[in-house]
């Protein structure tokens, strides 16, 4: 295995308000990792730099073996997707969230591959039609989901996904991660405190007051 | 002609401010000020005014009607920045939008024949149309505003998804500009039934023939038209990119 991103002192600091101290993390390409800590230690500012939905304050970040800022921040996105906690679906139904992923590519949408998505989290083609506000919180956290991998991104970033789903919605999105990242080789990093998937980590890395440790 | 408002009867006119004073004061709306600065703004722009056109009117030179469309644009430029508080170059890109919004429906209409190119008419149309353009770019901005703020949430998702910055932003932009161009097309519906408005009714008072006046408040309906939708459909398209960095992040 070889590191598919590289992150070598990175800080992150807000007026002076130092967020993120000195981050030293390689990330093994196929690497299934669980990060925790307790909230407000900083995890979902370091996820979302590695996103790029925020710029570090120092420190170097290699993705691919070239620096974060030699890429164009959009085609970025579209390798290192980012799943927030409480996702907003936009649009009317169904369809239009999974229409998005295809249209800013300006390509038809693969009828055929939306409905496979679906059944991998236990959705079907008739969930399309559904209007986006009579949906269960653990159907939009999986339409949610599905969107960011419809194009298989190399690097899948989940910010407390399961957090608020049920024991059969988690279930559901256990497995379909673990198939995302065995059979799709997607490279996944699960921040997370459940006691359930703690136990089952693999990898496991620990952010506390903006220090990480990895711990497993 | 019969216009015959003297100096006594403005005079006596000027009790109608004093219905909005009252008003203000006795609902303890605290507009008073506001509404003394108001008219005394309004009296010595008026006046100014006047005479500079006065002026203007009897030179008749190209070089001195320029300048003063230029100066009206620059006004209504300056307006329609404050309402984009928060907006970076707010006051560029109103210049470039109004500028372009009116240099265009003028040249059309000049074109047309609609109206010469004597400075009793070219400016005056200058200023009706920068109004409007001005009007409808400061509402376009502080939708942008809302929007950004309220929809943070949905823009920050679609970016994440690899939208680029048109993408994340088009719905927003869109509702923008339906925004700015509302006013127009609603007053657009209701002209004669409800406002007779300023150019039609001075044709009106001036003795014009109600029909000719029509003619002339039709084309003002349709340069309003023109104008309002070039700039707000400039301003929001040159403004949106300010809402992110660099870096493509939403600020
Ligand atoms: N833009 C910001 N400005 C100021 N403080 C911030 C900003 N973003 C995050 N923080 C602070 O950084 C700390 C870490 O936040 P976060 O990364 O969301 O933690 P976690 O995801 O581990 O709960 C918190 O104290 C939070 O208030
Ligand atoms: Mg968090």
């Amino acid at each position: 295995m070889s590191a598919l991103m590289t992150l070598t002192k990175v800080n992150y600091q807000v007026g002076s308000h130092h967020i993120l101290h000195d981050i030293d993390w390689e990330i093994q390409a196929g690497a299934h990792i669980t990060m925790t800590g307790p909230s407000g230690s900083g995890k979902s500012t370091l996820v979302r730099i590695i996103a790029a939905m925020i710029s570090k304050t120092s420190g170097e970040l290699i993705f691919d073996g070239q620096p974060i800022e030699t890429y164009d921040p959009i085609m970025y996105r579209r390798q290192v997707s980012y799943c927030f906690q409480q996702p907003t679906l936009f649009g009317e139904t169904v369809a239009d969230n999974l229409a998005f992923p295809y249209q800013i590519r300006k390509q038809p949408v693969d009828t055929a591959h939306v409905q496979e998505a679906l059944e991998n989290v236990g959705l079907t083609a008739a969930t399309l039609t559904q209007r986006i506000g009579d949906l269960s919180g653990g159907e939009r956290q999986r339409v949610a989901l599905i969107r960011n991998i419809l194009f298989l991104p190399k690097i899948l970033l989940l910010d407390e996904v399961t957090a608020g789903l049920d024991e059969a919605n988690k279930t559901i999105v256990h497995q379909w991660l673990k198939h995302m990242n065995r059979d799709h080789h997607v490279t996944t990093i699960m921040i997370t405190h459940d006691a359930g998937e703690l136990a089952a980590a693999q990898r496991m890395v620990t952010v506390s007051a903006g220090r990480l440790e990895e711990t497993r | 002609m019969n216009l015959a408002v003297n100096n006594t009867s403005l005079f006596l006119a000027a009790m109608l401010v004093l219905v909005a004073l009252g008003i203000s004061l006795w609902q303890k709306l605290g507009l008073d000020k506001d509404i003394v600065v108001g008219v005394l703004r309004a009296i010595v722009q008026l006046v100014i005014v006047g005479y500079v056109l006065k002026y203007i009117f009897r030179i008749d030179n190209v070089w001195l009607t320029l300048a003063m469309i230029g100066f009206i644009i620059f006004n209504a430029a300056w307006n329609a920045k404050k309402r984009g508080a928060g907006i970076p170059h707010a006051l560029p890109i109103s210049l470039l939008a109004i500028l372009i919004s009116t240099g265009v429906t003028l040249g059309v209409l000049i074109l047309a024949g609609a109206i010469k190119l004597i400075p009793s008419q070219v400016i005056p149309i200058s200023g009706m149309i920068a109004s409007n353009s001005m009007v409808a770019i400061g509402l376009a901005y502080r939708s942008l505003n809302t929007q950004f703020r309220d929809q943070r949430q949905a823009v920050l998702e679609r970016l994440a998804l690899g939208a680029n910055l048109l993408d994340a932003s088009i719905t927003i932009v869109r509702e923008a500009i339906r925004t700015g161009m509302a006013p127009t097309i609603d007053s657009a519906k209701t002209v004669g039934l409800v406002s007779l408005p300023g150019m039609m009714s001075g044709l009106i008072f001036a003795g014009v023939d109600p029909v000719r006046a029509i003619k002339y408040q039709i084309m003002v309906t349709f340069m309003l038209l023109s104008a309002t939708s070039l700039g707000a459909i400039i301003a929001c398209y040159l403004a949106y990119r300010n809402f992110y960095n660099e870096r493509k992040q939403l600020k």
